[in-house]
This record gives C-alpha cells, sequence and structure tokens, in this order.
C-alpha cells in the first residue's frame, strides 16, 4: 500500500470529525478502528447510561442534533447509530476491526496493525480519554473475596455479588452507579474525595445552557491559568434522565447512600477513609455557589426573564462520617474504582510522552505530524463534549495540512 | 511480673501507681474519661504562629496546665520565611517521639525496668510537590515515618524491644498518626 498522508486511530467522535475534517481538505487518510464505529460506547458502557449533555451538544460532524428533543439525553446506543449514520454520511475510509499494534518512526511513520502495516506522513491519535481506569496502588491490598470493577467493566446491579458495594470516587459515573445500586436496593457506601457540585436545571434552563451562556466552556487552552489542573478536572456531576434530576451527595443520601470519605488507604484489611469530607463538601458547594453567581450575573446583564435564583441546600455531611471499614467482615461484596480514566497510548512508541506517562502536547499538536484528539481541555472545555470535537478537527487539521509533505502530481 | 516488686525496683519518674489509680477508677466512672484537649493559635506574621496551650476538660470537669505553655512555628529560610521557630510538621514528628517516649517511660516503670538512656531519632519524608500543588498525585503529607529507638536500660535487647512495641500500642499521637480523624473547620 503507498504511503498515506494521515492515519487516524479510533472511528469515535473525534476520529470521525478529524476524517471529515481531512476529507473536506482533500487530504487521503484511513481510520483504523479495533472493533466497530464508536466502540468504547458499544462495549465499555454501563447498560442505563445515558450522556448527561443534552442532544444539542451531542452534534456528530456534518450531524447536527436536528430532532425534536435539543434537551433530552440520548442512550449511549442511539449516540452509537449517530456514529455509524455520521460515518456513512461522511464516507469516512474506515478500517474496522483493525487494532493498532504499534506505531514508530522509520523515515515515516509505521503503523502495525494485526491486519497489515500501514506507512504514512502524520498520525491523528483519537483512541479516547476514557481507556483505562485510575486504580490506585493500594487495590491490591484488598482482600481477595472482594470483586474489584470500573465503571468500564460495570453493567448492571444484578450482577455483582448480593451484597453491599463500596462506590470509591463521587464524579459522574460514582454518583451514578451509586444512585443505581441504592435503588436496586444494594447497601451503597460512597467514598467522596475532591469532587463538583451542580443542580441539573437552575432558573428555568439546564445547567449547561447557562455554563455556555456565561462563557465558561470558551477560554481556550493557551490562555488558562493552571491547564494542568483544568485537564484534572472529572466530568461534571450531572446525569441525563427525562425527568432532569439533580444528582448530588444529598440525593443520594436521601436514597440511602451512607458518605463516607477519601478512600486513603488500607490498613490491615480495613479500608481507611480520610477525614476531609466535610472540607471536600463545603468547598464543592462554595465552587458550585460561585459558579451560580456567574450565571446569575450573566443573565441580569442579559436583562433575561427567567424564574428567581433557587439554591441547593447545602451538602449534608454526617456528624462523624466513618472512618473505616472492615472489609473482610462488613458485608461489603464489591469495590467500584469510580476514580477516573486515563488513556491507553502504549502502542505509540515514540518519545512523547512526559514522565507521568502522558502525551506532551499544544492543543492537540505533538510535533512532526503527530496529533491527539479527545483528551480533557485540549484546546478548550468544549473539547471534552461530543460536539466539541469538530472545531477541534478543524483546527489540528489545518495544522496538520499546512505541513504535509508536497507530493508530485501523479 | 509482680507490681509492687517492680515500683520498688525501677527509678524512672513516672507515678505508675497514680496511672494505675486512674485505669480503676475509670472503669467505674467512664465519663470521667472524656477529656478534650485545646490549643488556641494566634498569627504573628509571615508563616510565624503561636499557639498556647494552659485549659483542658477531663475529669467531668474543667481543668488546667499549672501555666500557660506557648509552642511557636515558622519556616525555615529556605521556604522564604524568617525561622522563628519549627516547621508544624517538625512539631508533628517532636510530638510522636515524645508520645512514644514518654509510653517507654511508664511502660519500663509498670515492668520495672530501670532506664539509663532514652533517645529516638524521627524521620519524615515528604515531596513538597504535594503542597505546592505540583502535582495532583503527591499527597500533602509524610509519605513515610522513621523512628527509631536507642535504648540504654537494664533489659534484654527483647525486653527493650517490648517496651517500644508497647509504647506505640499505647500512644495517643501514633494513633492520630497512623490512622484518620474527622478534621471539621469552621470561621466564626
Amino acid at each position: 500500500m503507498p504511503r498515506l498522508s494521515t492515519v487516524i486511530i479510533g472511528a469515535g467522535h473525534s476520529g470521525l470529525a478529524m476524517s471529515r475534517a481531512l476529507a473536506g481538505r482533500g487530504i487521503d487518510h484511513l481510520v483504523l478502528e479495533r472493533g466497530q464505529v464508536g466502540n468504547s460506547w458499544r462495549t465499555e458502557r454501563w447498560d442505563s447510561l445515558r450522556l448527561l449533555t443534552p442532544n444539542w451538544m451531542n452534534g456528530l460532524p456534518g450531524l447536527p442534533y436536528a430532532g425534536a428533543d435539543p434537551d433530552g439525553f440520548p442512550p449511549a446506543a442511539t449516540l452509537v447509530r449517530d456514529f455509524e449514520s455520521c460515518a456513512a454520511m461522511n464516507g469516512a475510509p474506515l478500517r474496522t476491526e483493525t487494532r493498532v499494534l504499534s506505531v514508530t518512526w522509520e523515515a515515516g511513520y509505521k503503523v502495525r496493525t494485526d491486519q497489515e502495516t500501514l506507512s504514512s506522513d502524520s498520525i491523528v491519535v483519537a483512541t479516547g480519554a476514557c481507556a483505562l481506569p485510575n486504580i490506585p496502588a493500594f487495590a491490591d491490598d484488598l482482600p481477595a473475596g472482594i470483586a474489584q470493577i470500573s465503571p468500564i467493566t460495570y453493567r448492571r446491579p444484578d450482577d455483582l455479588p448480593p451484597d453491599g458495594v463500596l462506590v470509591v470516587g463521587a464524579s459522574a459515573s460514582g454518583l451514578q452507579i451509586a444512585r443505581e445500586l441504592a435503588l436496586a436496593g444494594r447497601r451503597t457506601i460512597l467514598a467522596v474525595g475532591s469532587h463538583l457540585r451542580l443542580p441539573r436545571r437552575y432558573r428555568g434552563a439546564d445547567i449547561l445552557t447557562w455554563m455556555h451562556r456565561a462563557g465558561v466552556f470558551d477560554t481556550p487552552y493557551d490562555q488558562v491559568d493552571d491547564i494542568e489542573r483544568v485537564r484534572r478536572t472529572p466530568s461534571l456531576p450531572l446525569m441525563g434522565s427525562d425527568t432532569h434530576e439533580t444528582l448530588d451527595l444529598n440525593a443520594l443520601q436521601d436514597l440511602g447512600v451512607e458518605i463516607v470519605g477519601r478512600f486513603a488507604a488500607i490498613a490491615e484489611g480495613k479500608a481507611q477513609f480520610s477525614g476531609s469530607l466535610a472540607n471536600f463538601c463545603a468547598s464543592a458547594d462554595l465552587k458550585m455557589n460561585r459558579l451560580l453567581d456567574a450565571v446569575d450575573r450573566r443573565i441580569e446583564a442579559d436583562g433575561l426573564q427567567v424564574p428567581d435564583a433557587e439554591r441547593s441546600a447545602p451538602t449534608r455531611v454526617p456528624d462523624a462520617p466513618r472512618l473505616t471499614l472492615d472489609l473482610a467482615r462488613s458485608g461489603i461484596g464489591t469495590l467500584v474504582w469510580a476514580t477516573g480514566y486515563r488513556p491507553d497510548h502504549h502502542w505509540l512508541h515514540l518519545p512523547v510522552f512526559d514522565r507521568k506517562g502522558r502525551i506532551r502536547h499544544d492543543g492537540g499538536v505533538i510535533g512532526d505530524g503527530l496529533y491527539v484528539m479527545g483528551l480533557p481541555y485540549l484546546r478548550s472545555r468544549h473539547s471534552t463534549h461530543i460536539a466539541g470535537a469538530t472545531a477541534d478537527a478543524e483546527a489540528l487539521a489545518g495544522h496538520l495540512a499546512e505541513r504535509l509533505p508536497r507530493r508530485h502530481a501523479a | 511480673m509482680n507490681v509492687e516488686n517492680a515500683l520498688k525496683t525501677a527509678r524512672n519518674g513516672v507515678n505508675t501507681e497514680a496511672l494505675m489509680g486512674a485505669r480503676a477508677a475509670l472503669a467505674e466512672t467512664p465519663a470521667a474519661g472524656q477529656f478534650t484537649w485545646r490549643a488556641e493559635c494566634d498569627w504573628v506574621h509571615g508563616t510565624h504562629s503561636r499557639s498556647t496551650v494552659q485549659g483542658f476538660f477531663g475529669l467531668g470537669a474543667e481543668q488546667s496546665h499549672t501555666r500557660a505553655f506557648t509552642v511557636e512555628a515558622d519556616h525555615p529560610p529556605q521556604f522564604a520565611a524568617a525561622d522563628n521557630a519549627a516547621t508544624p510538621v517538625e512539631i508533628v514528628l517532636s510530638a510522636l517521639a515524645s508520645c512514644l517516649t514518654a509510653g517507654v517511660a511508664a511502660v519500663a516503670q509498670h515492668r520495672g525496668i530501670q532506664l539509663r538512656s532514652v533517645k529516638a531519632n524521627v524521620e519524615g519524608d515528604m515531596d513538597i510537590a504535594g503542597i505546592l500543588g505540583v502535582d495532583a498525585d503527591v499527597r500533602n503529607g509524610f509519605s513515610a515515618i522513621r523512628v527509631s529507638f536507642d535504648v540504654d536500660a537494664d533489659a534484654t535487647g527483647d525486653e527493650i524491644a517490648a517496651l517500644v512495641a508497647q509504647s506505640q500500642k499505647r500512644s495517643a499521637v501514633f494513633d492520630i498518626v497512623t490512622n484518620p480523624s474527622n478534621v471539621k473547620v469552621t470561621v466564626a
């Protein structure tokens, strides 16, 4: 096969967006996908999951949402169907069921797959930010009788051993899974570290509508004070449902979930939870109210006629949250590590990683024709959203096109 | 070991008799064992602060030290500070060593072991990338603490090892450092 201009690795929203952006510039390329289009949304999501972003934020390249319910929250299966429509409509040059084994530099990029080896002038890494769960090293010290899973492997409450569940982590995944388990009648304990809090609806609209209007998603990556910090910020603590209900620690406690501090260590078979729960909850309330203050200011500046502000009650913190849990004797059968995710770039055999194993990049530009997409705050906070891939792809495709080696016309 | 003999043989300056009496009394009136310890800290300047301790609650009533004590804290020039006193983390290490050392003396007294000298060296490792916010994966506090005891006493090596082991089992600061506590910070 002749050398390609670009190989895109991954056919999710980022890879499809880049494919369309390259096609628009007449740049020859292939999109490699280890499974089918939208693979992680097909195979690494729990059954009940619905996107926490409304339909209008989930538009795909060339396929903006045009349905009757822009404020609705689609299930993962709907998103997968949209991915297929998007790929077909754009005529994306796909190689599905093709797993990349390595990318190396040998006078050009060599992409070895389990099907064939390709050569290209440039590479776009679009394999997603949530490929692997972040699990603390002390997980190895857990008693053997406790099942350990992550949101990537969790499917439904009935799959878990018929005991209590300790969910570790209070961002979107942990909150949603804890809620589902509590509703299924499971005794559920949620370990809570530094976290965020948001109401689903505020002053007559979805909170994300207000956040867009207040401009909080727009700041470009190169104008952020501490890009490292914002890139660590977990996904917003929201859930998508028909009732637009708020998902926070008060709602979970109403369902009987016990909240404890950050899971800090295991000592002598006992889980130890940090005594800082009160501070984490107070911080989340303060941050939420600062954001809502900004929304109020925007509403006032724009002279909008909307309902009056109604703020959530402060997070209820138990007087003496549990500090230890004897894992062998507590009746806990499962531990869900909802402690964040990281990408899986182990096949990228190039010196492009920082000391913590993360790809060094400047707004998605790694250098020498190498690009990465779909990472948190790649170019702005929009980069985290499905629809944000279109603008990122346009910017990076422009950069890529300018730097391709000139070829002689055939 | 016979306690009466022990009290006669060792002169470590710990009134074990009184402590044993308190233990017996507490079995009858457990509420008297509820203590609340306090410190009041005033900011002086920069990172320099001065804490004062005097009153505490215990034995069912408000109590007091015989006088007020102060503990000052600051940071060294390497932290661009005036170095008026030990750092708070060094005070934590000192508190751990003091608590364990008091325990060694008390247990030795109780076991009739005469001490000649007890020295504890404490080290705490810390990566300041945590407190400076450089790396979110690095904790603020100590990653490890080591205490090394050098004990000269009329006892075998195993007996001394047992003293040090028992002092950890009964140490408040050892427990505070090794196990979590709920901490609530409010603004008046």
